[in-house]
C-alpha cells in the first residue's frame, strides 16, 4: 500500500484501492483492487469468489472509450469505478461518468484516474465523480480548492440535475 | 439586449479570478504550457506570430455602446490602437501582453463582457443574423433562443473537452444570414401552423479542410426541448468523435462515417431519456429572457420620409450608399445602416479606436445606443430612423466606414493570414489590398463596381478556412508550395439558403498575379452575363470553363499545382 493521497467526497483520504495495471499477469496483490474492465469480464466469477472470501470490496477501471454499459448487470456489486483519462483534454470520460450515475444509476465511489488535473475537477465533479487520483507530481490539496471554482453553475449535470432556470429566481441585477 | 443578472455577473467574475490564478501559475512554471495551452484557448489567448492574440466574445454580434467603449479602451490601453472583427462575431485583439490578459478579461467582466470559449475544443461562441430582431424578412426573433443556448453551453462540465471545436449558429428569418448550414449545429427558428415556436436543425456543416452541407437531423423541435437535443447531440459526439486524427475530428466526419440515418438514431436513444427531463426549458425562462429583447422606443413614422427621398434624389454619392448600406427595416421609417470596415488599403475588419469610440457615439445618437456586428466583419446601426440617415452617412463618410460597397467586390471577408496567424499559409490581407486597389486605379469610378454588382468575395490564409473561402462567390485560399505562397482559387461558393461549395478552377497562382486574375473573373462574368445575372447566377449557368480557359492565358509567372 501506498501512501498516496487522493480526493474522496471533498477530502483528502489516504487511498485505500491497488490499481491493477492492464497489462497484469500473474498473482492478484492483497487488499482492495481496480481491476482493469476487459478482466473483470474475462474472469468476473473468480473475482466475485475471492471478494466472498475475503469479504473485500471490488473496484473496476474503464478507458474512456469503454462503453459503461458493459458493467449494466454488476453495478450493485462494484464498490468503485475508476475512469482513466489517458490525457486531461481527451473528454470521453465526462460522458461515461454521466452515463454511469445518471443512466445506470451507480452509487458507489466514481474516481478519475491518470491525467487528472486541478483544472478540470470543477467538471469532472459536476460530471459524476466525487473521487480524484490527481496526478501524482501535483499536490492534491491545490485540487481540492478547485472544486469550488464556480457557485452556480447555468446547466444541469450529475451534480445537480435542474439548471440554473429551475433552482433559483433569476433576474435580480446587482445595484 | 441581454442584461447580467446576478449570476451571469458571478460567473464572468468568477472566471476571471480562476483565469487570473491559473495564468500567475503557468508564469510561475507550476502550468507545462501544454496543461495551460486549453486553458488559455478556452479564454480566447492564442499565441501568435507577434504576440498573443485574445479573442473577446460578442455573443450573436450584439454589442451595447458601453460595450464597445470598453473594447475601444481595450485596443488603447492593452494593444495597438485597433481590434479586428472576424468571420464570427468575435473580436481579436492582436498585441496584449500574456500577464496582462487577466487585467483585460477583468475590465470586460465589468461591462458584462467575457473571451469564454472563444477558442479550443469546446461550444464556441453562439452566432446569429446582424438583423435579428428587426429585419423585414424575420420569422421569430432568434436572439433570445442564442442567449439561452450560450448559457447553457458555458462552461457545460461534460462537452468542455470535446474532439474538436464545436460552432452553433442560429436563424429565424427566411434568408438565412448566419449560415445555419455551415456549422456543426445550425437551428433555424420558425413558427409552425398553431403558432408554435421550434426549431429545424441541422447538424454536421462546416467549412475546412473537408466542406460539407449541414443535413437536416429534424425538421421540427419544439423550442422547449432545444437543449435536451443540444444534450443528446452533444453526448453522442463527444463519446464517439474521433480523437486519432484532428483533421476527422469535427461532428461532420461523424455523421458522414455513421449515415445520417445511424447517427440520428443514435441521438433520439440518448434522447428518450432526456426529453421532458429537468433540462426542458420552462415557459417562465423563455419569457425571462426574451423579455430582454423588446422593441426600442420607436416612434410612429410615415413609410416615406421626405427630406430622405429628396436627399436621395439630388446626391448622387448618398443614393449610391443608400442602396448598398441601407437594409430594409420591419419597422415604417427606420433602416437597419451597414458601416463598411472595407475600405480600400485597410485590412478588412479592422477598426481604430478612435473609429469604435465614433460609432458608438453615433449609436448613442441615433440608433438606441446598440451596435451589431456581422459576420462579413462589419458594424451595423439597427435601428436609424430615415430622416436621420443623411446626417449617419456624413459622420460615416468622416471616419472611413461609409464606403458604399456592401455586397460587392471590395467588401471583402478576409482571416487575419499570414500577416498574424501563425496557423497560415499565406497571407491575406495584403491580398485583399491589391484587389481593392486594382479596382480603383483599373476601373476607377464606383460606376464599374456597381455594374458589377453582388458579389462576395472571401479569403482564408490555410485550410481552416476562417475567412469562408468555399462559400465565396469568389474563394481565395492561401497555400504553401515548396514553402513559396500561392492562392487556389475556386468559383460557385454561396452562403444562405442556397448555399453551395465553390469549385476550384486550376492550378494556383502568385501573389503578384492575383488582382489580374480577379479582374480576368470579372471581365468574363461581363461578357457572359445576362442581363440582371449576378456573378454565381453566370457561374452556375455556365459552370467554371469559360472563366478558367480565360484566367489561364496570358499568365507571365508559374502557378503551382497544390
Ligand atoms: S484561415 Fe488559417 S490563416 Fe486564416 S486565420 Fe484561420 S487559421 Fe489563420
Amino acid at each position: 500500500m501506498s501512501e498516496r493521497h487522493i480526493i474522496l467526497d471533498g477530502a483528502i483520504v489516504a487511498d485505500e484501492w491497488t490499481l491493477l495495471a492492464a497489462d497484469h499477469q500473474g498473482a492478484l496483490p492483497a487488499g482492495k483492487l481496480i481491476v482493469p474492465l476487459a478482466q473483470w469480464l474475462a474472469r468476473r466469477d473468480e473475482f466475485i469468489e475471492r471478494a466472498a472470501l475475503h469479504d473485500l470490496p471490488w473496484g473496476v477501471w474503464l478507458e474512456g472509450d469503454e462503453d459503461p454499459a458493459q458493467l449494466t448487470g454488476d453495478l450493485a456489486r462494484l464498490a468503485l469505478i475508476a475512469i482513466h483519462f489517458p490525457k486531461f483534454a481527451d473528454g470521453r470520460g465526462y460522458s461515461t461518468a454521466y452515463l454511469l450515475r445518471s443512466r445506470h444509476g451507480f452509487k458507489g465511489e466514481l474516481r478519475a484516474i491518470g491525467d487528472v488535473l486541478r483544472d478540470q475537477v470543477f467538471y469532472l465533479k459536476r460530471a459524476g465523480f466525487n473521487s480524484f487520483a490527481i496526478r501524482a507530481d501535483k499536490p492534491v490539496k491545490d485540487a481540492l480548492n478547485a472544486l469550488k471554482d464556480f457557485s452556480e453553475p447555468y446547466q444541469g449535470s450529475v451534480d445537480e440535475a435542474r439548471p440554473l432556470f429551475r433552482r433559483a429566481r433569476r433576474g435580480e441585477v446587482v445595484a | 439586449m441581454y442584461k447580467y443578472d446576478i449570476y451571469d455577473q458571478r460567473i464572468v467574475d468568477e472566471r476571471v479570478a480562476q483565469f487570473r490564478d491559473q495564468t500567475r501559475r503557468f508564469l510561475a512554471g507550476e502550468l507545462s504550457e501544454e496543461e495551460f495551452r486549453p486553458l488559455r484557448l478556452q479564454n480566447g489567448l492564442y499565441i501568435q506570430k507577434h504576440a498573443p492574440m485574445l479573442r473577446v466574445a460578442i455573443p450573436y454580434g450584439l454589442l451595447s455602446t458601453r460595450q464597445l467603449r470598453k473594447l475601444a479602451g481595450i485596443a488603447r490601453d492593452y494593444d495597438h490602437g485597433y481590434g479586428h472583427f472576424t468571420t464570427r462575431q468575435n473580436i481579436q485583439f492582436n498585441w496584449p501582453a500574456l500577464e496582462r490578459v487577466p487585467d483585460i478579461l477583468a475590465e470586460l467582466a465589468t461591462v458584462e463582457m467575457h473571451a469564454i470559449q472563444t477558442s479550443g475544443n469546446c461550444i464556441r461562441n453562439v452566432t446569429s443574423d446582424q438583423f435579428a430582431g428587426v429585419a423585414h424578412d424575420e420569422l421569430v426573433d432568434p436572439r433570445p433562443y442564442a442567449e439561452i443556448i450560450r448559457q447553457w453551453s458555458t462552461f457545460h462540465p461534460e462537452f468542455a473537452y470535446l474532439p474538436r471545436k464545436f460552432k452553433i449558429a442560429v436563424s429565424g428569418s427566411v434568408e438565412d444570414r448566419a449560415g445555419t448550414l455551415f456549422h456543426d449545429i445550425g437551428v433555424q427558428v420558425a413558427r409552425n401552423d398553431s403558432g408554435e415556436v421550434g426549431f429545424k436543425v441541422l447538424v454536421g456543416g462546416g467549412l475546412g479542410r473537408t466542406p460539407i452541407l449541414g443535413h437536416v437531423i429534424r425538421e421540427w423541435l419544439p423550442r422547449e426541448h432545444v437543449l435536451t437535443y443540444f444534450d443528446a447531440i452533444l453526448r453522442v459526439y463527444n463519446r464517439h468523435g474521433r480523437r486519432d486524427n484532428m483533421y476527422k475530428a469535427r461532428i461532420k466526419i461523424l455523421v458522414k462515417e455513421r449515415g445520417l440515418d445511424a447517427f440520428k438514431r443514435e441521438v433520439d436513444a440518448e434522447w428518450a431519456f432526456l426529453k421532458d427531463g429537468p433540462g426542458t426549458l420552462t415557459q417562465a425562462e423563455i419569457d425571462r429572457v426574451a423579455a430582454h429583447f423588446v422593441d426600442p422606443d420607436y416612434a410612429d413614422l410615415p413609410d416615406v420620409e421626405v427630406d430622405f427621398e429628396r436627399a436621395r434624389r439630388d446626391n448622387k454619392a448618398f443614393a449610391r450608399w443608400v442602396s448598398r448600406n441601407v437594409f430594409g427595416h420591419k419597422r415604417a421609417g427606420y433602416a437597419a445602416v451597414t458601416l463598411s470596415l472595407k475600405k480600400t488599403g485597410v485590412p478588412p475588419g479592422d477598426a481604430t479606436t478612435g473609429q469604435l469610440e465614433a460609432v458608438a457615439d453615433l449609436a448613442d445618437r441615433y440608433s438606441f445606443g446598440e451596435v451589431r456586428v456581422s459576420h462579413e466583419q462589419n458594424l451595423i446601426l439597427a435601428d436609424v430612423r430615415q430622416s436621420d440617415l443623411f446626417a449617419v452617412w456624413e459622420a460615416a463618410k468622416a471616419i472611413g466606414f461609409a464606403t458604399p460597397n456592401i455586397g460587392l467586390l471590395t467588401d471583402i471577408i478576409a482571416c487575419p493570414g499570414g500577416d498574424f496567424c501563425s496557423l497560415a499559409n499565406a497571407k491575406s490581407i495584403p491580398i485583399a489590398n491589391a484587389i481593392q486597389a486594382r479596382v480603383r486605379e483599373k476601373l476607377g469610378d464606383l460606376d464599374y463596381l456597381f455594374d458589377i454588382g453582388d458579389i462576395e468575395l472571401n479569403i482564408s490564409g490555410c485550410m481552416n478556412a476562417c475567412g469562408h473561402h468555399h462559400v465565396g462567390h469568389i474563394g481565395i485560399l492561401g497555400v504553401d508550395k515548396h514553402g513559396s505562397e500561392f492562392y487556389q482559387v475556386s468559383i460557385g461558393g454561396s452562403q444562405g439558403e442556397a448555399a453551395s461549395l465553390g469549385k476550384v478552377i486550376g492550378p494556383s497562382f502568385a501573389q503578384d498575379d492575383m488582382a489580374d486574375v480577379i479582374e480576368k473573373l470579372i471581365g468574363t462574368y461581363v461578357d457572359l452575363r445576362h442581363e440582371d445575372e449576378r456573378f454565381i447566377d453566370t457561374v452556375r449557368r455556365t459552370g467554371i470553363e469559360p472563366f478558367k480557359a480565360r484566367v489561364y492565358t496570358g499568365l507571365t509567372r508559374e502557378t503551382a499545382d497544390v
